[in-house]
């Protein structure tokens, strides 16, 4: 028997390092943990189920089936408001105060239900690459609650932001040059002939197309915002409308150029800009591969994605078959995001989703609300998103998550402890709410049966070395002892901070 | 010194207070002052300066607020052309021993005049048309390396993280100091240090977390409470909790507390009232319990809020959004007094006061007057006021 048991040892020894001579020729295919890694780099978590169809596929078709999958529309049906044609005008001067009340209050519930609806929807999507790209786009294209006011304008801007989030870059931007919520978020409604109002026109070059300080002047900032004049809204209806007698249609000189332009031709010039593209390579790239982009690479990406005319399937695709990407030394860099990591958790866990109000309360505590981004250059993401009182807040929620079940009798619904959300959060308010989001917490989210959990994984999944591998991207700062009871040993894993990383 | 040594000597918990004042002469030694605390008030929502130290003199004040205007026997003089709002009066203590500077007009260029905008902008020190990520005081201390024995960087009482945000500084937000002892109990200590900078960092804010609550607990020991009569409300509650760290020698460059609800744009009087008087009250007996315990040399409070109001009272007996605003500046080493040009009511900028002093002219005064920092390049030029005793 010696003799042979050795010699499946070296056949065993010699396995990986047939395959890594073997890499650079031939086309490598996945592995389990290459599967986990794309699909929790595009998406928010990896199940077994998941994992088993990429396994074996090489790095192309991997990487062409999920663009394949990729939706333009949600599966989840939107809230039936969205579906009403709104008005945006608060009550008029008769109405009472009751009525006003009831109104902001009206607007306050459609916003948190507005937020339940996306969670579900990046929990159910078939497809959770077009989740992660709509939140990127939300994060690029910024509009947040807090100033826009009116969910019905944000619930449209998301379904725009999906339509495109795969599709053409182009049609992205000037579909937002002209989306009502941006509108109002930038000022745009402002901007009238004779008295022009510069936001939107700066952060289109600034935030938008060029990166900050890249190849335009304060000059061209000035001239694109008098060739956006009149891009405006029609407030009975909530929609779109140019206004000829707001626009300013005189001669413009912008980026070397002279015409009477008006917004779309100013953004047909931008386009034309060989920059653009690498700024969008360059942030694509720190979403889904690293915080340093590595200029070589995402220099001859971008060159692909301008060639393809903004196509984001050809970026995508580039950027997820770059080796960097699948680069041992790069996986597990990055910094899980509050909303991966609230959708991540309860997808792998197969836990039922918070209320709505406990997760607008949650994105507020880890710096991350969907629909409300904190400023016009969004979440800056990152380890940034890690400091001492998020990290606390997410161990909290994983502690929570990981408890089991709340036993009948101490599930009560804790009246009164939240109210809607009032026009502007005073301190007292944060103070208040950080405490009922603790109690909800504990009251109202369930925790996952880690026990039953482990019980269903695959057979291949049970045993210490593979659930790890399943859950974490990088070894556990503290492995959980091998011998605990497979339920610790989960928890012991989702608790530590390698949990927070993919 | 001799005080505070004859007062630890007393103190039952010996055993700290053998380390602090080691703490303090070494924060001493770092280059700037780090064992200066500056207790940062946020007035959030846009204090109406002009109804805080009012022009009571002037005619144009009664004509602009008919029905806001504060009855001029009510008001605590100043001087012959302004006066304080009677909530304030326990602020009369302070004046009258000069430790009260009061920086009128205080603004910036374009201001504006959206709630989160105009915070962003005074919590970052941005001109109105720039946008910076980073609080001011991140951007100013966040550089110098941390002394082993400082509690934090900063402690938030109230509000958001605002001027203290940013990667650079070690900022800890405690509303209640017990629950985040409880938080940080739950954390596994970890030892490695990776090449993994993602998991680096992650295990740097671990460790910060971890000294923070075992400094915490020492100085919750040696300073179970504070007396004093802390006025009812979030604010006292806050300031008590700061006087409590500061009596402590907890070293803690920042102190934020934070009092909300002074966007008043209807019926203004009664509950600007009753916020000033937290102020006033909360303000007053932080000083002297600050005192008591003998470190009120040490303490810096500064003022400010994201507007002051229009100068006209609106049409639902309140005032909305509008620019400059009178600031207070309270501390032993406050030059007490009037600082900056009244308040020109017949000289209004589209219905405001004008501003005539840079908000980040009162930030310089903190960084390189009080902390002893060299000029920062983080104020834009502003530099510093002469509103501290050398």
């Amino acid at each position: 028997m010696r003799p042979v048991r050795f010699a499946l040892l070296a056949a065993l020894v010699a396995l990986p390092a047939l395959a890594a001579a073997q890499a650079p020729s031939a086309s490598p295919t996945l592995t389990a943990d290459d599967a986990r890694h794309l699909l929790v780099r595009t998406g928010f978590a990896a199940l077994p189920a998941e994992i088993a169809k990429f396994e074996g596929l090489s790095r192309a078709e991997a990487v062409k089936r999920i663009l394949a999958g990729a939706r333009a529309e949600a599966v989840t049906p939107p809230p039936a408001w969205t579906r009403e044609v709104r008005d945006l005008r608060p009550p008029g001067r008769a109405a009472s105060p009751e009525e006003r009340r009831a109104w902001q209050r009206q607007r306050v519930e459609e916003g948190l239900e507005l937020v339940g609806w996306w969670y579900r929807e990046m929990i159910a999507t078939p497809s959770p690459l077009t989740e992660r790209m709509t939140l990127f786009w939300h994060n690029h294209f910024t509009s947040a609650f807090r100033k826009v006011r009116a969910p019905v304008l944000l619930y449209r801007q998301n379904a725009t932001l999906r339509q495109h989030a795969l599709g053409s870059f182009a049609k992205l931007v000037h579909a937002m040059a002209a989306d009502p919520a941006m509108i109002v978020y930038l000022d745009s409604l402002q901007n009238r002939r004779g008295f022009p109002n510069e936001n939107f026109a700066r952060e289109l070059l600034e935030l938008f197309t060029l990166g900050e300080g890249q190849g335009y002047t304060e000059a061209d900032i000035k001239e694109a915002a008098r060739a956006f004049t009149g891009w405006s809204l029609e407030r009975e209806t909530a929609s779109y409308r140019f206004r000829p007698f707001l626009h300013d249609g005189g001669e413009k000189t912008f980026m070397g150029r002279t015409g009477r332009f008006n917004g779309t031709d100013v953004i047909d010039i931008v386009l034309q800009q060989p920059r653009v593209a690498d700024y969008i390579a360059e942030k694509a790239w720190r979403e889904f591969v690293s915080e340093k982009p590595d200029p070589a690479a995402t220099g001859r990406i971008a060159g692909r994605f301008r060639a393809s005319g903004y196509d984001i399937k050809v970026l995508l695709g580039e950027l997820l078959l770059a080796p960097q990407f699948w680069a041992p030394e790069n996986r597990g860099r990055l910094v899980r995001s509050p909303v991966e990591l609230i959708v991540g958790t309860l997808r792998q866990f197969d836990l039922p989703q918070p209320d709505d109000r406990i997760l607008a309360l949650l994105g507020r505590a880890l710096g991350q609300e969907p629909f409300n981004p904190p400023n016009v250059k969004g979440w800056p993401g990152g380890t940034a998103w890690i400091n001492a009182n998020t990290l606390l807040v997410r161990q909290q929620l994983l502690r929570r998550l990981t408890a089991g079940e709340i036993p009948a009798a101490g599930r009560q619904t804790a009246e009164g402890e939240m109210e809607a959300e009032a026009p502007s959060m005073t301190p007292e308010e944060r103070t208040r709410r950080q405490r009922a989001l603790e109690r909800r917490m504990a009251r109202r989210l369930d925790g996952a049966d880690l026990d039953a959990w482990y019980a269903k994984l695959d057979r291949r999944w049970q045993t210490p070395e593979r659930v790890t591998a399943l859950l974490v991207a990088v070894k556990p700062v503290n492995p959980p002892r091998p011998d605990s009871d497979p339920a610790r040993f989960v928890r012991d894993l989702v608790l530590d901070p390698a949990f927070q990383l993919k | 010194m001799r005080r505070r040594e004859f007062l630890l000597a007393g103190s039952a918990a010996a055993a700290f207070a053998l380390r602090s004042p080691q703490a303090l002469a070494q924060a001493r030694a770092a280059g700037w002052r780090a064992d200066r605390t500056l207790v940062l008030v946020e007035l959030a929502g846009g204090n109406d300066g002009l109804n805080t130290v009012v022009p009571y003199a002037d005619p144009a004040y009664q004509r602009l607020r008919p029905a806001i205007a504060i009855k001029r026997e009510a008001i605590v003089q100043l001087d012959e052309k302004l006066g304080l709002h009677p909530s304030l009066a326990a602020l009369g203590e302070a004046w009258k021993a000069g430790e009260l500077a009061i920086v009128q007009g205080v603004g910036y260029d374009n201001p504006n005049r959206s709630h989160f905008r105009s915070i962003d902008i005074w919590d970052t020190a941005s001109g109105s048309n720039r946008l910076l990520t980073e609080g001011w005081v991140s951007r100013v201390i966040g550089a110098s390396r941390r002394q082993a024995e400082r509690l934090a960087d900063a402690v938030v009482l109230g509000g958001g993280a605002g001027p203290v945000g940013g990667a650079g500084l070690r900022a800890v937000s405690m509303p209640d100091p017990q629950r985040f002892l409880r938080q940080a109990e739950g954390m596994k200590a970890a030892d490695a240090h990776p090449a993994n900078p993602a998991l680096a960092h992650l295990l740097k804010v671990q460790h910060e977390i971890q000294d923070t609550a075992r400094e915490l607990r020492g100085v919750l020991a040696r300073a179970p409470d504070v007396r004093g009569e802390f006025p009812p409300g979030p604010l006292g509650q806050q300031l008590r909790v700061a006087a409590r760290l500061i009596a402590a020698k907890a070293v803690v460059p920042v102190v934020k507390v934070a009092l909300g609800g002074f966007d008043t744009h209807a019926n203004q009087p009664g509950p600007h009232a009753n916020l000033l008087r937290q102020l006033g009250d909360g303000l007053a007996a932080f000083r002297k319990a600050v005192t008591g315990a003998g470190r009120w040399g040490d303490v810096l409070v500064m003022t400010y809020s994201e507007f002051g109001r229009r100068a006209a009272q609106n049409g639902s007996n309140g005032t909305d959004h509008g620019t400059a605003a009178p600031h207070f500046v309270l501390g032993a080493r406050a030059k007490g007094g009037l600082h900056g040009p009244a308040p020109d009511l017949a000289d209004l900028a589209n219905g405001d006061v004008r501003h005539a002093i840079d908000y980040r002219r009162l930030y310089a005064t903190a960084a390189q007057t009080w902390w002893g920092f060299a000029r920062t390049g983080a104020f834009d030029g502003h530099a510093p006021l002469p509103i501290l005793k050398a």
